[in-house]
């Protein structure tokens, strides 16, 4: 039989459509077959993760591949409950890049945290900016007041839990964000790009300014992260670092998934797309906009905190405005709006300036090229995605999986 | 009193320098109703260009000169070249396409001409002319800065106002559909648009180079005065956008001298967000009934 | 008289989405001569003017104006060629003054000063001249359309698309049009396609007529025939 695959327009990012799909095969074979599925991968995870050497690492990047190709391409029956789905995704998700990380050395570990702290503060201004379209440049300022929440209070408190330093960071960078998200929320598109923008051109002179608490140029310290009692000694401190980042991480793509696809969401798509028809509606404009902002400050707090952790380090010249112009970058390559495209974006944010930097030391280029190069790229980029590309990475990997027969993605009722 | 007179005069010579980057914004706004994030960047990057000019023995006029052209170009090609595809489609594209511009040049100027802050040389005297007995803060280059920016202003008016070419420019920004039907080149004029005000962006630059001193980033903050002066002034507004940089130069000057230096961005912010929430539309903004 | 009308279409196919606005439309147009095009709202009237002005490209077909294919050409060169639009409620830059607005359509024309010209569209509508300084916006609908007209005027158009230039206006102000496109007609040579949603009012001045529904040519002869055809009136015309 063929499928009459009418090319769904995407208004929205992150939302594929309703397609035709092969008729989906009945709930008990469909179940068994999933569940054989899980079996099979996690059979094979235990054998990857006996073997040393390369294999293990490319084999575990293998059998992410394919298990990626298999789920989304709708021949195996995922629970239907976006929660339990999302937490099935994050699960095995997350139990591949542990593993994963088990078989690097440290500094990939290391990457791998870097990583990981992008990936909050990507996926939130991901969902502000696709989903509520509010346009973010101040993202970066915020993120370094998640970073110097835990370096004030780890300078305090030196032996704090991790998680009251994240919760911590999380909960006074939403503060800060509703304070801005109620300024932000009579601004529209260029406007609030411009303000935004103004913000993150500002607050680097804040830490300048205010010596004593914030440590001027110098910025504050954090102590590095040990590893817990219950990890063997010889667990690498870096590897640690990218558990707690990738568990954050994780969670964070959970709840705003969830949040994505629940009535909220929608509440945000609805103003996104038309404000004066969802005023109509009865939707408060005004206190969407704030919600929508705080939730992608938080997500930005929890990524800043993460990211003194990793660096140990909370000082001004890492929030520049570059940075927030490095999270649109990320946004835009992944695909705006996309979370899973909020792991590209975060991939990019760390891989082109490793791979840039290599290329100078190579190349024997000089430190202004080198210093640069990152910036400059990230600047194509744009301009790039802009003439050509709106969808990003995610939306080209959909594009292509339509196109594969025998690919297409499952009919997600999204909005 | 004295001190009064001094942050007046600072005042008026950098607010005429921003009322220019933000009448070139205002400019491509009307034209194009395009915000150009990238206009503080193209007007460092051609301030670089006058000062390797400098550099390599030119003169001060025609390292000027060059800028000016340079700008002028830059200006033409980005709308032509790129700023064309995006000009239909939402407007998000087109702030992340400038923004991305914005940040390209950015990277790129430093890795053409080196990251270190440098001076630009003024051509005038920065020291302040003697009035009786002692220095007001007024130098024979900031005179040179105020007549440049006088005359380019007075020299637009002329354009739009007293020229056929004027004409058909406010005729292709206020109404494209029913200009083209009365003949008019609708997208060559807004290439033109864009083009004259790149130039006047450059203009600024090479203005306030010599007070700031030149660096990569030395732009970034004439950019947010220059929009927050548009904002103010109302972004269809020109003489808004003139009113509101010679405002914005003389509060911040007062806010820089009466209370702290560091404040001035922190100011210029505080200024941006009240216009923005108490009068978006701006102060000169005309009671214009929406074009049907 | 030419031995080919001014304006030739066939087979014109506009398409707005998925929507026909224009469905294989065929008809010709003379010099000096006034064609009115009829219709309901949404016959495709307005899709028609502005596939031949060059605002709209159609899908299929072609449109020659003295014997140069429009369907190809932009806008702004259409223009140059002598024809002359003017849209629905008038078009006229409100920003601009009345003076502006006329001396914007004499651009156009290169061989004589605009001001002179002007002079002539303010001896045709006295009450714009005393109000050459103004801003249009504070023009009343009847003399924005003066002004319309008057600014497409100024071109020395060959063919001149109007588009409900009655809509709106006090029946005085409308027979002034009327009565001066007839003149025009007959001084200059004048050929005028005239979009009318009052059916009656425009079969009176009109030569010729083209009746269109849903995008369809219906009827296509001369006003006289048209008007006189009953059933045709009261199925697409309202009367």
């Amino acid at each position: 039989m063929t499928d009459t695959t009418s090319e769904p327009r995407a208004p929205a990012p992150d939302v594929a459509a309703p397609t035709g799909t092969t008729p989906p095969p009945s709930a008990a074979v469909g179940a068994a077959a999933t569940a054989g599925i899980a079996v099979v991968a996690l059979a094979l995870l235990a054998l990857l993760s006996q073997v040393h050497g390369k294999v293990a690492p490319w084999g575990i990047a293998g059998l992410a591949v394919v298990l990626g190709v298999t789920a989304f391409s709708g021949r195996v029956t995922l629970p239907a409950s976006p929660l339990l789905r999302h937490l099935l995704i994050a699960a095995v998700g997350g139990a591949l890049v542990l593993v994963f990380s088990d078989h690097v050395g440290t500094f990939s570990d290391f990457q791998i945290a870097q990583v990981a702290y992008f990936v909050p503060a990507v996926a939130g201004l991901n969902v502000l900016t696709g989903h509520n379209g509010q346009l973010s440049l101040g993202h970066g300022a915020l993120m370094a007041v998640g970073a110097y929440t835990a370096a004030v209070l780890m300078t305090h408190q030196p032996h704090v839990a991790i998680v009251v330093l994240l919760v911590a960071a999380v909960a006074v960078t939403a503060l800060v964000g509703a304070v801005v998200g109620v300024a932000a929320a009579r601004l529209r598109g260029p406007y609030l790009a411009g303000a935004t923008l103004a913000l993150a051109v500002a607050l680097p002179e804040l830490a300048t300014r205010y010596r004593s608490i914030l440590g001027g140029e110098q910025g504050l310290s954090l102590r590095t992260l040990s590893s817990p009692g219950w990890l063997s000694p010889s667990f690498p401190p870096e590897r640690w670092l990218a558990w707690v980042g990738i568990v954050s991480g994780l969670v964070i793509l959970v709840l705003l998934a969830n949040l994505m696809v629940s009535g909220r969401g929608r509440r945000w798509r609805t103003v996104r797309d038309d404000e004066t028809a969802a005023s109509l509606v009865g939707v408060n404009v005004p206190r969407t906009q704030v919600n929508a902002f705080v939730v992608s400050a938080a997500c930005a707090g929890l990524g800043g905190a993460l990211y003194g952790l990793a660096n140990s380090l909370a000082n001004p010249a890492a929030f520049t405005v570059a940075l927030s112009f490095g999270l649109l970058t990320a946004i835009v390559v992944g695909g705006v709006g996309s979370l899973a495209g909020s792991i590209w974006g975060a991939i990019a944010l760390v891989y082109i300036p490793h791979l840039t930097n290599s290329a100078s030391d190579h190349y024997k280029l000089g430190t202004s090229v080198k210093g640069n190069l990152p910036l400059a790229i990230y600047g194509l980029v744009l301009v790039g995605a802009m003439l050509v590309f709106p969808e990003g990475i995610q939306g080209g990997l959909r594009r292509l999986g339509r196109a594969i027969p025998g690919l297409r993605p499952r009919a997600v009722e999204r909005r | 009193m004295h001190r009064f007179i001094d942050l007046t005069l600072t005042g008026l010579t950098s607010g005429f320098v921003y009322a220019a980057l933000a009448l070139a914004l205002v400019l491509i706004w009307r034209a194009t109703r395009v915000l150009n994030f990238a206009q503080g960047a193209m007007a460092m990057f051609t301030t670089y260009v006058a000062v390797s000019v400098i550099d390599r023995g030119g003169s001060y006029w025609l390292a000027l000169v060059v800028a000016l052209v340079v700008g002028f170009v830059m200006g033409g090609v980005t709308e032509r070249v790129l700023v064309r595809r995006v000009e239909t489609g939402p407007p998000l594209n087109a702030v992340i396409l400038t923004l991305g511009l914005f940040i390209f040049l950015e990277a790129l100027a430093p890795m053409i001409w080196g990251g270190k802050t440098r001076s630009f040389p003024a051509h005038f005297s920065i020291v302040g002319i003697k009035v009786g007995s002692s220095h007001i803060n007024l130098s024979p280059f900031d005179l040179f800065t105020l007549g440049a920016v006088v005359t380019v202003l007075v020299g637009l008016v002329l354009l739009f106002q007293g020229t056929n070419l004027g004409l058909r420019m406010r005729a292709a920004a206020f109404a494209p559909e029913v200009s083209r039907l009365l003949g008019i080149s609708v997208g060559r004029l807004l290439t033109l648009g864009w083009a004259l005000a790149a130039m006047v962006g450059a203009l600024s630059g090479v203005l306030i180079a010599p007070v700031v001193l030149l660096s990569p980033n030395f732009m970034d903050a004439v950019l947010v005065f220059g929009f927050t002066a548009a904002i103010l002034g109302g972004l269809d507004s020109p003489i808004g956008a003139v009113v509101g940089g010679i405002g914005i130069g003389l509060v911040l000057s007062y806010i820089g001298g009466y209370m702290s230096p560091d404040l001035e961005t922190v100011g210029a912010l505080v200024i941006l967000i009240a216009v923005l929430m108490v009068r978006p539309e701006g102060v000169f903004a005309a009671a214009k009934q929406r074009r049907v | 008289m030419a031995d080919r009308p001014l304006l030739e279409i066939e087979g014109l196919t506009t398409l707005y989405g998925a929507v026909r606005a224009l469905d294989d439309v065929s008809f010709g147009a003379g010099e000096a001569t006034i064609t009115a095009v009829l219709g309901a709202n949404g016959a495709g009237k307005t899709t028609l003017l502005r596939t031949i002005s060059g605002l709209v490209r159609p899908r299929r077909g072609s449109v020659r104006f003295d014997g140069a294919e429009l369907t190809v050409l932009p806008a702004e060169t259409i223009a140059g060629l002598g024809v002359g639009h003017v849209p629905e409620g008038g078009g006229v830059i409100r920003e601009l003054t009345v003076d502006e607005n006329l001396r914007l359509g004499g651009l156009l024309r290169r061989e004589r000063a605009g001001r002179g010209a002007a002079e002539e569209i303010y001896e045709l509508f006295p009450p714009l001249s005393s109000r050459r300084r103004q801003p249009a916006f504070t023009l009343s609908g009847g003399e924005r359309q003066m002004l319309a007209i008057g600014r497409a005027l100024m071109a020395r158009p060959r063919m001149l698309l109007l588009d409900e230039p009655s809509l709106g206006l006090a029946p005085i102000i409308v027979a002034q049009i009327m009565s001066l496109l007839q003149r025009l007609r007959d001084d200059n040579g004048l050929a005028v396609v005239l979009v009318e949603q009052n059916a009656r009012s425009a079969l009176s001045v009109a030569d010729e007529a083209v009746v269109l529904n849903l995008g369809r040519v219906v009827k296509a002869d001369a006003a006289a025939v048209v008007g006189a055809d009953e059933g045709l009136r009261h199925a697409f015309l309202g009367f």
